[in-house]
């Protein structure tokens, strides 16, 4: 392998990359809006869920109740006939319907211990379950509040001191954008290298370049090396200026570990970019690939839901991705603040990884040129 | 008012390509039942001129008449449209490469409304005389040039138009193919005398056998005239030196007549050598036993069509392809694909223009001086030799892909030659290439033979170019038919040109002949001319042949049928089985100070229960703060010394407890956990110690999850998933449907025939419709049967409304094609035009009684909301049809929004 060849072909790629506007474009969006998107993306705080009231009651203390339902959490209440309920959550108008029985109010102080029933549509996922607890706690309140000076509360007799660590206020888009560079990088490696191996196909340079005393062995690690540079300083510039100056995240650990983590998987990932490249007979045949392999890649890592939830099967396989190495390793060092001893078995994964594609898409590479 | 005897009228029309003026103020008349050529070099304006007189391109400046009427004219386009045949340009253009050679004249066939048994007869008549029976079900793609060709003129004859136009459509085909094509249409004449034949051509040998000839240059017409008159006008022999002295003083004065001084007469010396060369690809044969020896310093040229192993030869030459059996040596020594070395001897010049159009000129020049390691100091001196000899001052620093095609020319051959090769293989360098730029190129290959001693090894098809070399090969079919000096050859067979010369070597080769053909197989002779039946109204079988074509290519094509069956069940899985917000066996661990039973008790409690599962003790905080760095544990607690003898004085006791927080959603449920088990333990502690009565509190509140009692994601998942999934990639494929035809140019087919918008889009539409009514099925299957999501409701409704939906869902494809240029804007436009929409607005994650304003509005309106209320409902809810229906109706009515739309914006004509 001759290293000079290596140089200048890269470079060569560099200059085309730089010259196509739209992969500049995709490069400059994920490594920025992208990222600020997905931090922002995160706030699951309740916003505007639909209440709807039986008021069988008709107490100060039912109406207490529902003028506690404000916006933005919740739509202003709707008052219903307790014969519309079924119907209007059926049809999906109201995620919460509260009904108030009769006589709340005079049982409730008569200590009988009276049973609001709160109705919950559960087919709304993210709305059903954090504002269910919202609900209860706002009747709570308000019920305690209106029994205020009858009766005192009993202190409990032991407490729980919670605290998160690495994340003390639970700031989601701590997470998401830090998952967000994670996905930035493998959508990246696997378009870059892939668009500039077809890039050559469609304009023909491909046989061009193999008459002439190259290998290759040195066109792949060119479009290698090339690609990965750029997405490395766009992932350093995504870290340092847009999650830490920007957004304020504060980032533990290593961040030479952590890049020495982005090269192995950006080894790994372009070349299964090249190897998909080999596979597709142009550019819009690439795009569809893309839609089958980027998105389950980027589901099933880890990156968006834990892996730890997923079917023991899902998991073992997702073991050969590399991204689901790579998104470990992100969590534990930029998280947690993790060093090598703690994640060198990530860096043998997408080190085998790495070698085994990388050796796999050559093959496929050499295969494709003859 | 056009007069009979003229088939076109142009008057003062002018096109122009954004700031490229491709037509100048162009005014001539086409005269009728003639054969009426089109001479000139590429891009002068030629296949623009032919677009707007068949109608596929939109007029821009100046009046059009056609067949005796306006261009303009909508109506008149669709009323003549069944009389004009358009061949465009390119081998096999308007052919669909999967379809067999029956099926795409079938397919037109249809297009103008044939029934079966006349398209029968017809497609018959006419693969019998293009001599294609034979090749009735092989896939166009599959054909040699010459064969594509013919199968193009059976499909532009299927509806014996008056107006035949025909671009460039002998480029690239073997001497004996286009003599047959030739002789073809003749018999078609001969058989339709009233019939109009406009071609464009780059062969001025062929053009002298047309009837009138409109020469035209850099966008305007020179002379028009007949051949004899063109030539005796300008005082010249040939069309050729004709045409050059029609042009304008400034381009003509660049010219010079080729001179290539004779060769020296060398010792044996050969700088390449075949023996006995041969390459298989699979069963077929692309390179049969080819033997030729080059002298070094000679001009050897290669003569064939395309695709008669010209191009295979050249690589296994250069070592980019290992020969199946034979040798090929360059200087003696036998070629070895490792050895990097040789290639440092040989220039290699392709057939596509294939330098780098990202780099300008120099960057180009200096990449390649570096990748043949010629040393760094020594480079800027090579470069200036190189822009000196091939005049390329002025251009060092703009873009290949900005200069005219002359010029690139000349900067591939100063890159084939920038290390200074011994050899130059060069594969059809002057393809669409000026005769007088390709004169000057000519000149400059042949300074490098005679004054350098390059061995120069080129391949052509055009016969004047062979004529300068100092031997040829005819090439055909894989196999060298003679080898010699090109007087020699002509001399031998006794012909008095090398195009008959080789024409007469082909037949002998083939067995075929010229006139094969008894004249009385010409088609369309005895077929009365019935105009096809009125296009105005809606034809049923136009759009269910552009619907069976659609499916067919379908099927043929991996990718994308991939995609189409597979692609929604894929995502399904994987979202199914990724997205799963249920947070189970949380690792915990215990630094207990107290080891009381009272500790113990509290531990107990939290490890039985499903969520959490227990670890190893925690030793020290040491040890706490290292199992957590590492990911190992989700949760961390400190029971304090003395909790248990403390708790019972009734003293503040507190235990600490860490939470990993790096995935907060995790992490707040898992706090929500235990909160929630601390509470309850105090409360059995309280209710042992003072009874029932002390816990009791004020009010009971009773939560009753409905639909889901036991709060499954995947249960409130699926059915909200399903119509995400039926929405993105029907849509994807219907767009790419369209947006395909419009990059590999078959859309003209859609210009030119009397196809309307409607039929057009319903019948790309129909065949995704049906898989995506597939996959509706498939996936309603998954999600009852894998995912065990019970369905409650009445199925019936559920894929009634499925099925409008997915037809709304392709519509919706239809309507973002007519926005995108190229099939990967497709794949992106869709997929970020349809799924960000759906689930911002159709109540997926937020409900639809949440939003206000706009996004009110877009809800109502998006069709993914209604599916999503429908499948909620139907999943979930257990509802049926009276329930149902109010959502029924809106999906209903998107149907025909989204088609009228798609047609509206959809043209009819290219602009």
């Amino acid at each position: 392998m001759d290293l000079g060849n290596v140089f200048h072909l890269g470079i060569k790629e560099l200059r085309g990359l730089a010259r196509d506007p739209i992969m500049m474009f995709l490069i400059l969006f994920s490594f920025t809006l992208q990222i600020t998107s997905s931090a922002n993306s995160a706030s699951e705080t309740l916003n505007h869920a639909p209440i709807a009231i039986v008021d069988e009651d008709q107490s100060p203390l039912s109406l207490r109740i529902e003028q506690a339902f404000q916006p933005p959490f919740f739509t202003e209440p709707r008052r219903i006939g307790w014969n519309e309920m079924d119907r209007r959550m059926d049809e999906g108008l109201d995620t919460f319907a509260l009904d108030i029985p009769p006589d709340f109010q005079a049982d409730l102080l008569a200590g009988k211990r009276p049973e609001i029933q709160l109705n919950v549509d559960a087919t709304q996922m993210a709305q059903a379950f954090s504002g269910a607890g919202y609900v209860q706690s706002i009747v709570s309140e308000e019920v305690s509040e209106f029994l205020d000076g009858y009766r005192a509360d009993p202190r409990p007799p032991a407490d729980l001191q919670l605290r998160a660590r690495f994340n003390p206020e639970l700031n989601g888009g701590w997470f998401q954008a830090v998952m967000g560079i994670a996905n930035s990088v493998t959508l990246l490696a696997l378009i870059l290298a892939g668009a500039a191996l077809i890039r050559e196909r469609e304009h023909g340079t491909i046989e061009h370049l193999l008459v002439m005393p190259v290998t290759p062995l040195e066109i792949m690690i060119s479009k290698l090396w090339s690609m990965s540079l750029v997405v490395i300083l766009g992932t350093l510039f995504a870290l340092v200026v847009m999650c830490n100056m920007v957004l304020g995240i504060p980032l533990q650990g290593s961040l030479a570990l952590f890049m020495l983590g982005t090269a192995l998987h950006l080894f790994a990932t372009a070349s299964l970019g090249i190897f998909l490249a080999t596979f597709a007979r142009s550019m819009p045949q690439f795009g569809i690939m893309m839609i089958l392999v980027l998105l389950p890649l980027q589901v099933l890592s880890g990156a968006q839901t834990p892996r730890e939830s997923m079917p023991e099967l899902v998991q073992n396989i997702m073991l050969i991705a590399p991204n689901t190495h790579y998104v470990i390793l992100s969590q534990s060092v930029l998280f947690r603040g993790a060093g090598l001893d703690v994640v060198w078995p990530q860096m043998l994964w997408l080190t085998g990884i790495a070698a085994v594609f990388f050796v796999v898409s050559l093959r496929s590479f050499r295969g494709f040129l003859s | 008012m056009t007069s009979p005897s003229v088939v076109a009228e142009i008057r003062d029309v002018s096109l122009a390509y954004r700031k490229v003026r491709a037509l100048d103020a162009v005014s001539t008349d086409i005269p009728a039942g003639r054969m009426v050529g089109l001479i000139g070099p590429d891009g002068v304006g030629k296949s623009s001129l032919l677009a707007l007189v068949s109608g596929a391109r939109k007029m821009q400046e100046g009046t059009l008449s056609v067949l005796g009427g306006d261009m303009r004219s909508a109506r008149h386009r669709q009323q003549v449209c069944p009389r004009i045949a358009y061949m465009p340009q390119g081998l096999g253009k308007n052919l669909y490469e999967t379809l067999s050679v029956f099926e795409n004249v079938d397919f037109f066939g249809r297009l103008f409304n044939q029934d079966r048994a006349e398209r029968e007869t017809r497609i018959a008549d006419l693969l019998r005389a293009t001599g294609l029976e034979a090749f009735r079900d092989r896939p166009a793609g599959k054909l040699s040039g010459g064969m594509k060709q013919k199968l193009g003129l059976c499909c532009a004859l299927i509806h014996d138009p008056d107006l035949l136009i025909l671009d460039e459509p002998t480029t690239g085909v073997d001497p004996l193919s286009r003599r047959q094509f030739w002789d073809l249409i003749d018999r078609i004449r001969a058989g339709r005398p009233g019939m109009s034949v406009l071609v464009a051509t780059a062969y001025m040998e062929e053009a002298a056998r047309f009837d009138w000839l409109i020469a035209m240059n850099a966008g305007r017409v020179l002379d028009t005239g007949a051949p004899e008159d063109l030539m005796a006008r300008t005082g010249t022999e040939t069309l050729d030196a004709a045409f050059i002295a029609l042009l304008p003083e400034d381009e003509r004065a660049a010219h010079k007549e080729v001179v290539i001084p004779p060769i020296r007469e060398e010792d044996g010396d050969y700088a390449i050598e075949a023996g006995g060369l041969t390459k298989r690809f699979g069963d077929f044969t692309a390179v049969d036993r080819v033997s030729f020896r080059i002298p070094r310093g000679e001009i050897f040229g290669f003569l064939g069509s395309n695709g008669c192993g010209k191009t295979t030869t050249m690589k296994m030459l250069t070592g980019l392809l290992d020969a199946t059996e034979g040798t090929a040596k360059l200087f003696g020594k036998e070629v070895d694909p490792q050895d990097i070395a040789v290639r440092r001897r040989v220039g290699y010049m392709s057939q596509a223009f294939s330098l780098y159009g990202e780099l300008t000129v120099a960057q180009n020049l200096d990449l390649h001086a570096r990748l043949f390691k010629i040393p760094p100091d020594d480079i800027p001196g090579r470069i200036g030799e190189m822009v000196a000899r091939f005049d390329l001052g002025e251009v060092l620093n703009s873009r290949p892909d900005a200069l005219p095609l002359g010029l690139r020319q000349r900067l591939s051959l100063a890159v084939a030659m920038i290390h200074a090769p011994d050899i130059l293989i060069l594969d059809e360098p002057t393809s669409g290439v000026d005769p007088v730029a390709r004169d000057a190129f000519w000149q400059s290959l042949a300074d490098l033979s005679r004054n350098d001693g390059v061995t120069i090894f080129v391949s052509t098809h055009f016969m004047n170019e062979a004529m300068m070399c100092d031997r040829i090969s005819l090439m055909h079919a894989g196999r060298v038919l003679v080898s010699d000096r090109p007087a020699q050859i002509v001399a031998d067979s006794g012909a008095e040109t090398l195009e008959e010369a080789f024409i007469a070597h082909l037949e002998e080769a083939t067995g075929e002949t010229v006139t094969e053909e008894a004249p009385e197989a010409a088609p369309g002779a005895p077929a009365p001319h019935e105009p096809a039946s009125g296009p105005a109204t809606f034809g049923l079988r136009r759009m269910l042949s552009y619907a069976m074509r659609e499916a067919m290519e379908l099927r043929r094509d991996p990718i994308r049928a991939a995609l189409a069956v597979f692609g929604s069940l894929l995502l399904m899985l994987v979202i199914g089985y990724g997205i799963n917000m249920d947070v189970e066996d949380l690792r915990f661990a215990v630094l207990d100070y107290d080891q009381s039973t009272v500790s113990r008790d509290y531990i107990d409690q939290i490890s039985g229960s499903r969520y959490f599962i227990e670890e190893a003790p925690i030793t020290s905080s040491e040890d706490m703060d290292r199992r957590m760095r590492a990911g190992l544990l989700d949760l961390a607690l400190e029971i304090p010394p003395d909790f248990g003898r403390d708790l019972l004085r009734g003293r503040d006791v507190e235990i600490g407890g860490w939470i990993d927080g790096s995935n907060p959603t995790r992490a707040e449920t898992a706090m929500g956990y235990v909160q929630g088990m601390h509470q309850s333990w105090l409360m059995s502690g309280m209710r042992e110690a003072y009874g029932p009565a002390a816990v009791a509190g004020d009010f009971g509140l009773e939560l009753r999850y409905r639909y889901n009692p036991d709060i499954k994601s995947l249960v409130a998942m699926v059915p909200a998933v399903i119509p995400i999934l039926l929405l993105l990639i029907p849509a994807m494929l219907s767009a790419l449907s369209v947006v395909r035809e419009r990059e590999l140019g078959s859309i003209t087919n859609f210009y030119v025939t009397p196809v309307t918008r409607l039929e057009f889009l319903l019948g790309k539409q129909l065949p995704y419709t049906v898989l995506a009514a597939v996959n509706l099925i498939l996936l309603t299957l998954l999600a009852i049967f894998l995912f065990r999501v019970p369905f409650t409701g009445d199925l019936t409704v559920f894929l009634l409304a499925g099925v409008l939906y997915v037809s709304a869902a392709t519509a919706m494809g239809l309507v973002i094609s007519a926005f995108v240029k190229s099939q990967l804007a497709a794949v992106f436009a869709t997929a970020l035009g349809t799924i960000l929409p759906a689930i911002q607005f159709s109540g997926m994650v937020t409900p639809v009684s949440s939003m206000e304003g706009v996004s009110a509005l877009i809800s109502r309106a998006y069709p993914t909301t209604h599916f999503m209320t429908i499948s909620r409902g139907a999943f979930s809810k257990g509802l049926g049809f009276s329930e149902l229906s109010p959502a029924l109706w809106p999906l209903a009515l998107s149907i025909p929004v989204l088609i009228g739309l798609g047609a509206l914006l959809m043209r009819k004509q290219e602009t």
